[in-house]
């Protein structure tokens, strides 16, 4: 028995499209998920990672690859052979059915004895919060209920590991925060792995213990949220998660530190202490997010970069500033609220001094095509 | 505004939207089917036509009361009627069998073929009906296509009896009545939520269990539909028979259009009549029955 509950072994799948061609869906993937882990896929729509899940769930049949689940290869099973439950995205409930004998469902296929049935539908319904309504139809319920009966049906049976293609997209902001925390913390009950599915950046990056981004039926990155937002490994990762200053351009040595020389003449310092380094010329992108800059005087020490304001927007927590260098870049930044005396200096002059630490300044290889279509 | 003038507004508005649908109704459906109630308990004229007297000997001499003075008492009107519900029966299931698994095929074809499936189906009614069946008699009878392939094939020495048989009954209406079986199966069938299916083959069902459990269930009211659509005309059906079953084998279509026609006795064949209408009755008594259950749970519009 390893310790991987996942394992997709280049595994790649195609569609034919109706109009002729085909496209590919996934693109020799390889991914391993590790026992009782938060996996979060993410990625724009059509990226992949439905059907990301489905090879794992078996509803998609892979081209070439494998999968193998605890150890087997399950490449060949159907999906009512594989140890997976799905939630879906649309929650699937049956809609002739009760709660009860929606999420008895499992059960009653397996055969379980009814009184042990009853009593694991009555367990299930306590856990997501929704005890006593197995009489209740699907459509007598709400989003956020219906919702929680998915999840109920598809934790009854113990599977292995549990699927969730964006099972929150249809949840007002509140509920679908207040369903994240439920989801973490019926993980680390459970003790089973979930791989999340969704294209919300700011839920990936609460939710998960570890974060997948998918462009293109490729995973970019795979790490913990912490690490693909500080140490994006290209430019779609940088700018698919968070917002993100990146600068393109070539880089030169000077002293300690590199020097990335803009085409529109910016030179922007990076003290690449871990990461990845660039050689004498070589092109790269400089990575500076928006929280990395701070306002500054005109004496101030250190790497600075001034900008034209155009907007000032309070968000309550602190101000973001979007502006434009005298050559047309955009650039945001967003400064503490306390610093609320010089932005509205700086707002009065309509010009601004963000300083920055070379240290903070994230270098990558330039891969101008990723920027170029988010940009799109 | 109260809830009582709300309510008492939406119901006149009902009344109007209703109004031409009841008054068309009762002026050519409720009026002829009571004057027919009413023939059925007449004494028949001797020529033709019905004296004013109360008369019960019409349903005596088809469910064993009559009384003899008048009326002999013939079992050969229930064997008419069993047979009649017994070709009505196989008609609706074998309509179905055709129907259901190729409402599945029709429905995952690219939308080009499914409007040319549906195109197909629909095509019948583009010929008249006569001209039809008697392609079935051309097909059917002894020196016909069907005999013609069988001998051919050395399956069979003499021609086979086919035509004016149960059999060849059957064969028509299934051949008539296909399409009314189609539209409300595949109806149901196209809209039948895949994920559903997806969901209930992840909780670990096969085929088997995901068809009984979740396909069949959410279709069955496609399937109801159409069987009641295929059933009530089929029972009463008097062409198919006339055609296909010669002088023969004979229905209750056949029997009443002859007691009105042929043998002049208004009476009697409203009282078959009246027994076709009573078992179709029924059937759409269950229907409802069936309908109101499913429906009791489902939110309510006031
Ligand atoms: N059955 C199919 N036939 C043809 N193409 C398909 C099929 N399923 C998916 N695709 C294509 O494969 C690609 C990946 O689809 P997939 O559903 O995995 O995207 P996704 O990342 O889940 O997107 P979303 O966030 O919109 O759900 C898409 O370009 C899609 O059009
Ligand atoms: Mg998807």
């Amino acid at each position: 028995m390893g310790t991987h509950i996942v394992q997709l072994e280049r595994a790649t799948k195609a569609f034919a499209l109706p109009e002729g061609g085909t496209i590919t869906a996934l693109h020799g993937i390889d991914l391993d998920v590790e026992r009782n882990e938060f996996l979060t896929l993410l990625g724009p729509s059509g990226c992949g990672k439905t059907t990301l899940l489905h090879a794992i769930s078996g509803f998609v049949q892979l081209d070439a690859g494998k999968v193998r689940i605890d150890g087997d290869d399950v490449s060949d099973r159907p999906p009512h052979r594989r140890p997976v439950n799905t939630v879906f995205q649309n929650y699937a409930l049956f809609p002739h059915m009760n709660v009860g004998n929606n999420v008895g469902y499992a059960l009653d296929i397996a055969g379980t004895e009814r009184k042990e049935r009853n009593q694991r539908v009555g367990a299930a319904l306590e856990l997501v919060g929704l005890a006593g309504l197995e009489n209740r139809l699907p459509r007598q319920l709400s989003g956020g209920q219906q919702q929680r009966v998915a999840l109920a049906r598809a934790i009854i049976a113990r599977p292995k590991l549990l699927l969730l293609d964006e099972p929150l997209s249809a949840l007002d902001r509140n509920l679908r925060q207040a369903m994240q925390i439920e989801l973490k913390t019926l993980q680390a009950e459970l003790g089973i792995s979930f791989i999340f599915v969704t294209h919300d950046q700011e839920e990936a990056l609460t939710m998960s213990d570890r974060l997948a981004v998918l462009n293109k039926g490729v995973i970019q990155q795979i790490d913990t949220s912490r690490t693909v937002y500080d140490r994006p490994t290209n430019a779609f990762v940088a700018s698919f998660i968070g917002a993100s200053n990146l600068f393109e351009g070539t880089a030169a040595r000077s002293g300690g530190n590199t020097l990335i020389a803009t085409a529109d003449g910016l030179r922007i310092e990076a003290a690449c202490s871990g990461g990845w380094k660039p050689g004498d010329g070589a092109a790269a992108t400089a990575l500076i997010r928006p929280e990395q800059f701070s306002l500054v005087g005109p004496g101030a020490k250190g790497p600075t970069i001034g900008i034209d304001i155009e907007q000032v927007v309070f968000t309550g927590l602190n101000f973001q500033i979007h502006g434009h260098t005298p050559s047309g870049r955009r650039i945001v930044a967003i400064i503490a609220a306390v610093r609320q005396a010089d932005v509205a200096s700086a707002e009065a002059d309509g010009k601004a001094r963000l300083g920055y630490d070379p240290a903070a300044v994230h270098l990558l290889p330039d891969d101008g095509t990723a920027a170029a279509e988010m940009a799109a | 505004m109260s809830t009582s003038t709300l309510r008492g507004r939406r119901r006149s508005q009902l009344g109007i939207l209703l109004g031409p649908a009841s008054a068309f109704l009762a002026i050519f459906f409720l009026c002829p089917l009571l004057i027919m109630l009413v023939y059925s308990f007449l004494e028949p004229g001797l020529y033709g036509g019905a004296e004013w007297a109360f008369y019960p000997d019409n349903y005596g001499r088809i469910l064993g009361f009559a009384n003899p003075e008048f009326e002999d008492y013939d079992p050969v009107y229930i064997s008419i009627f069993l047979r009649s519900l017994k070709i009505a029966l196989i008609t609706v299931a074998a309509t179905l069998l055709v129907c259901y698994p190729a409402a599945f095929q029709i429905s995952r074809l690219p939308d080009r073929w499914k409007n040319f499936a549906l195109f197909l189906i629909t095509l019948p009614f583009f010929a008249s009906l006569i001209v039809r069946l008697f392609i079935w008699v051309l097909i059917l009878k002894k020196t016909g296509f069907a005999n013609m392939v069988l001998a051919g094939l050395h399956i069979v020495s003499h021609p086979l009896e086919l035509i004016y048989t149960e059999g060849a009954i059957i064969v028509g209406m299934v051949y008539v009545f296909i399409p009314f079986m189609f539209l409300p199966v595949y109806a149901s069938v196209e809209k039948l939520d895949w994920s559903l299916v997806r969901a209930s083959q992840d909780l670990g069902a096969n085929g088997f269990q995901t068809f009984w459990r979740v396909i069949f269930p959410l279709t069955l009211p496609g399937v109801v539909g159409g069987s009641i659509i295929v059933f009530i005309p089929a029972l009463g059906n008097f062409i198919v028979p006339a055609v296909l079953g010669g002088a023969k084998v004979m229905m209750l279509g056949n029997l009443i259009e002859q007691q009105f026609l042929g043998a002049r006795n208004w009476p009697f064949g409203a009282a078959l009549a009246m027994l076709v209408m009573a078992a179709v009755l029924a059937i759409l008594f269950f229907y409802i029955r069936f309908e109101a259950r499913r429906g009791d749970d489902a939110p309510v519009l006031r």
